[in-house]
């Protein structure tokens, strides 16, 4: 039951007046509804409360913290090597990418040069952690709004991204793939990774993604429900920090992957003059949710495209920087095998051993799914960083919700948290 | 591993802001490519406005807002704390750090309001710096002024701790055991 407001007792709102309420005049029929932070719209713990006028949002105020569990403050305690159990689980639609970033961020750190095979396969993943994260993010946009056979469509090929994942760490969910310096381990078989991939990215994904734009692409319903909703322009999604999907649909030209080149997105990546992976930058002008939703799927085309370029082409040759870095572990063949690979496998993993780290700090980035990720490395030349800082873009691509919702109905706030895809495990971290 | 080398401090805006503002102090590292300029406390509020607004700095977007606790730390810095304003120009491409120290002066396993822990807020140079700047404050007990909402974020109100302060442990205090538990007759 929805309670009137009193004032004397001092309600849970933000202080400062919002356009809507400086615009309206005070029915005096203003209620405040409580969403979350369990509700199946809201995915996983957030709470809005929300001020209405009768169906309108007049104030939004977001809470977070509900999943709050001290991921930076654990960094803190993990070496290198471990802290990426604890990343997988941030952004958890799409964890391999998580581990990309981190890694990416220690080698800056580090100075690794990663090797040829090892970019090649890092990017591959990282693109299919990007389709796996946007199509979980325009299915559930679309079962909020009451499309639940679009929802499905996206979601079979995500579980063959699952399995991809399984196949190569092991592992379905949070791979935990990267190491310093490579990855937990070479493809268990090439051969059958290629085909899992190929299979996915000419066959299976290009279905999907055409069922479930046949079905809301033209579909007057959604349209109705997610175009002009929750719009922001462009020089505000600037002014407010917004990256990634969030910022492209607001026409904001940027993507780390061309400005910062980096991996297979760079060129000359395989140090024999490969040019980098060919991609276009989807971008829309409306910054409303549908443009939101328009942006994600060009997006997951554009990664198709890349992952078709790349899956013929993996150069071979290790995937771990062995030879001429003592950083990284030695595969498992040189620790059973050589007494040089024993000592730098124990100079690693001993408590009171491990990286010699520089006491320096370094910042890596990486284009997530949702925007910027990256992560800052304060080291002190300890095995374990001293500080690590998560750009995560998911609470800063939120924190504009507020901003987002006021002055729409209150059946246009799922339809907005849907396309701004906030996942609380990174929002909360 | 290449050899670590003397850091090179020709980022061309060093010298755009020393030019600027002849009689303020700065101080400039880089690593790996990446520059970081430190700024005293009273005077970054002021810097950062120039950096986003010069036509040849042009650090539009305010990429992340985060803060550093030092106690302890193997190599000597100005301050305890630290807050880095990790700038983007996306005219340039190009991605600038600025650091700021703090130094506290009161015991720092409370949530004292301490005076010297206080910087200016940079809300109304990048809005989206409201809750980055909540966060610091959550985390550190760094407060802003002039921040519209200045509450914290992660933690609940009544938070006895901020809790990525390094003398603040793993497990924390015991928060966990005395949580005060909230019935149906109560609440």
């Amino acid at each position: 039951m929805p309670y009137t407001i009193r004032p004397e007792q001092g309600i849970d709102v933000d202080a400062e007046s919002t356009g809507y309420l400086r615009e309206h005049v005070d029915t005096g029929e203003r209620w405040v509804l409580n969403f979350g932070p369990q509700h199946p719209a809201t995915h996983t713990t957030l709470r809005l409360v929300l001020e209405l006028d009768g169906e309108r949002v007049a104030r939004c105020t977001p809470h977070i913290g509900y999943l709050h569990s001290g991921f930076e403050k654990l960094g803190e305690h993990l070496d290198y090597n471990q802290y990426v159990t604890i990343v997988s689980r941030m952004d958890y639609l799409s964890p391999i990418h998580n581990d990309i970033t981190w890694h990416g961020a220690v080698e800056t750190l580090f100075g690794i040069e990663i090797t040829p095979r090892c970019k090649a396969l890092r990017t591959i993943m990282n693109e299919l952690a990007r389709i796996q994260n946007h199509l979980l993010c325009v299915g559930a946009a679309a079962l909020d709004l009451g499309a639940i056979t679009a929802f499905l469509f996206a979601f079979n090929p995500r579980e063959k991204i699952y399995d991809i994942c399984d196949f190569i760490a092991g592992q379905r969910f949070h791979a935990d793939w990267t190491r310093v310096g490579g990855l937990m381990q070479d493809l268990p078989d090439e051969a059958v990774f290629r085909k899992l991939v190929k299979d996915l990215v000419n066959d299976d994904l290009p279905r999907a993604v055409d069922e479930f734009e046949g079905l809301l692409n033209a579909n007057r319903i959604f349209i109705d429900r997610t175009q002009g909703v929750g719009q922001i322009g462009h020089d505000e999604a600037v002014a407010h920090s917004l990256s990634g999907p969030m910022a492209r649909a607001s026409g904001v030209k940027r993507d780390l992957r061309k400005d910062f080149p980096y991996l297979c997105y760079k060129d000359n990546w395989d140090n024999a003059g490969a040019p980098a992976v060919e991609f276009k930058v989807p971008i829309a002008l409306e910054g409303d949710a549908y443009a939101r939703f328009r942006v994600r799927v060009e997006e997951i085309k554009q990664s198709m495209h890349i992952v078709r370029q790349l899956i013929d082409a993996i150069p071979g040759g290790p995937v771990d920087t062995y030879a001429d870095a003592k950083m990284v572990k030695p595969p498992k063949k040189d620790v059973y095998g050589s007494i040089e690979g024993l000592i730098q496998h124990f100079e690693l993993v001993m408590s009171n051993r491990g990286w010699k780290a520089p006491v320096a700090e370094a910042y890596g980035c990486n284009e997530g799914p949702n925007g910027e990720q990256g992560f800052y490395i304060v080291a002190d030349g300890s095995p374990r960083s001293f500080r690590v800082r998560t750009r995560p873009a998911c609470f800063i691509n939120y924190s504009v919700m507020a901003r987002l919702t006021e002055g729409h109905l209150l059946s246009d706030v799922p339809a907005i948290l849907g396309s701004i895809n906030v996942v609380a495990a990174e929002l909360d971290r | 591993m290449p050899a670590d080398t003397k850091p090179t401090l020709d980022h061309p805006v060093f010298k755009i802001v020393k030019d600027q503002f002849p009689g303020k102090r700065f101080r400039g590292t880089e690593y790996r490519g990446q520059s970081t300029l430190i700024v005293d406390p009273a005077d970054a509020h002021e810097v950062l406005a120039f950096l986003r607004d010069d036509a040849s700095c042009r650090y539009n977007f305010l990429s992340d807002l985060f803060g550093i606790d030092y106690l302890n730390y193997p190599s000597r810095t100005i301050g305890r704390f630290a807050v880095v304003y990790n700038l983007v120009s996306h005219q340039r491409d190009d991605r600038l750090f600025v650091k700021v120290f703090l130094d506290p002066s009161l015991p720092t396993d409370g949530t004292a309001d301490d005076p010297a822990l206080y910087l200016d807020s940079v809300v109304d140079l990048w809005p989206g710096a409201e809750w980055p700047e909540r966060e610091v404050f959550d985390m550190f007990g760094i407060r802003f002024r002039n921040h519209p909402d200045l509450r914290r974020i992660l933690t609940w109100e009544s938070y006895p701790a901020h809790p990525l302060r390094k003398d603040y442990p793993l497990r924390g205090r015991g928060e966990r055991e005395q949580y005060r538990i909230v019935d149906r007759t109560s609440a």
